[in-house]
């Protein structure tokens, strides 16, 4: 669902919601970050939801890798090893 | 929309994103194993001096993602093990060729897709997103467009370790419960943290395709997280 932003209408949650990730990502023109810059001013409830989104994203990065299973551990170095033994000069 | 797509987007536009992303994790300090990270490069410079430690620890940073990445584009686990296992055997191959001009973590990618796509037994990936799904359900807001009910703002819990540790389950399970091309993309640009640019060039998509993917991808999650854990947040 894209939105249709028209000249001098002002956005409503509906539309901002749906124009998060072009305006973290700086892909909104000026006068699009204009309108919707102001409209979070004006309202804490899209406010705390680009936060929310926010914390979704800071989130998504701090997910670590598990540890390899000792199964993978071992089919791993046997590959390292064969890769070593095929080649040599590397 | 079709205003913004247009007009073309300022180089700096990742950073937002990014700078949220350090933030956050130079707030929490509960990353040893992220704040002690050897950097890729270092990685591979002992991987070319034959080290075997090295290997193993790029295998453990990337094997997740890859996987995760894999599974979007063959039909079972074990055809994508078996690509990720051919995707290693390319970088042993490979790795004194790459020159660097791109992040050894683009050129990984790079190859796992390759390498996917080369199997040619795929095709569940052809289901296309739907456009009319919204970022948020229509319900949850009035007839003027404005939210029906107050928003539970999130970020003072946020800060509680406990809670970050309670949500990294929910997510990687809403994170594979994502249609195969949103995954692809949130896993390319907010688990490893990659530029649009590069993440276009990996899975070779349009930079407007890439971002209303990962709109879509990152507010199931959001969605999902507040499904899950949003009650309790009053």
């Amino acid at each position: 669902m894209r939105v249709l932003l028209r000249r001098r209408d002002q956005l409503v949650c509906q539309q901002v919601v749906e124009l998060v990730t072009d305006y973290l990502d700086g892909a909104l023109s000026r006068r699009d970050t204009r309108r919707f810059e102001g409209h979070l001013r004006g309202c804490p409830n899209c406010t705390a939801y680009l936060e929310q989104m926010r914390v979704t994203i800071a989130e998504t990065g701090r997910l670590t890798p598990e540890d390899l299973s000792p199964e993978a551990r071992e089919e791993f170095t046997d590959l390292f090893r064969a890769w070593q033994r095929d080649d040599p000069d590397s | 929309m079709s205003i913004a797509l247009l007009a073309s987007p300022p180089r700096v536009g990742t950073r937002p994103v990014r700078g949220v992303v350090n933030d956050a994790s130079m707030r929490w300090n509960d990353r040893p194993r992220v704040q002690a990270m050897e950097p890729d490069t270092e990685l591979l410079a002992r991987l070319r001096a034959g080290d075997e430690s090295a290997f193993l620890a790029l295998v453990t940073r990337y094997n997740p993602s890859l996987l995760r990445l894999a599974r979007t584009f063959v039909p079972s686990d074990a055809v994508a093990e078996e690509v990720v296992q051919d995707t290693w055997i390319g970088v042993l191959r490979g790795v004194d060729r790459f020159e660097g001009r791109s992040s050894f973590k683009t050129w990984l990618f790079r190859i796992l897709v390759n390498r996917a796509r080369s199997t040619g037994v795929r095709e569940h990936r052809t289901i296309p997103v739907d456009p009319t799904v919204p970022a948020v359900g229509a319900d949850r807001f009035d007839a003027s467009g404005a939210w029906a009910e107050p928003l539970v703002p999130w970020e003072s819990d946020a800060d509680d370790r406990v809670v970050a540790a309670t949500w990294a389950p929910r997510l990687r399970q809403a994170l594979d419960g994502l249609p195969d091309r949103q995954r692809d993309v949130v896993v390319l640009r907010d688990v490893e943290g990659m530029s649009s640019e590069d993440v276009c060039d990996v899975l070779d998509i349009s930079e407007g395709n890439q971002r209303v993917l990962l709109h879509r991808g990152r507010s199931r999650l959001r969605s999902e997280l507040e499904a899950e854990f949003g009650a309790g947040r009053r």
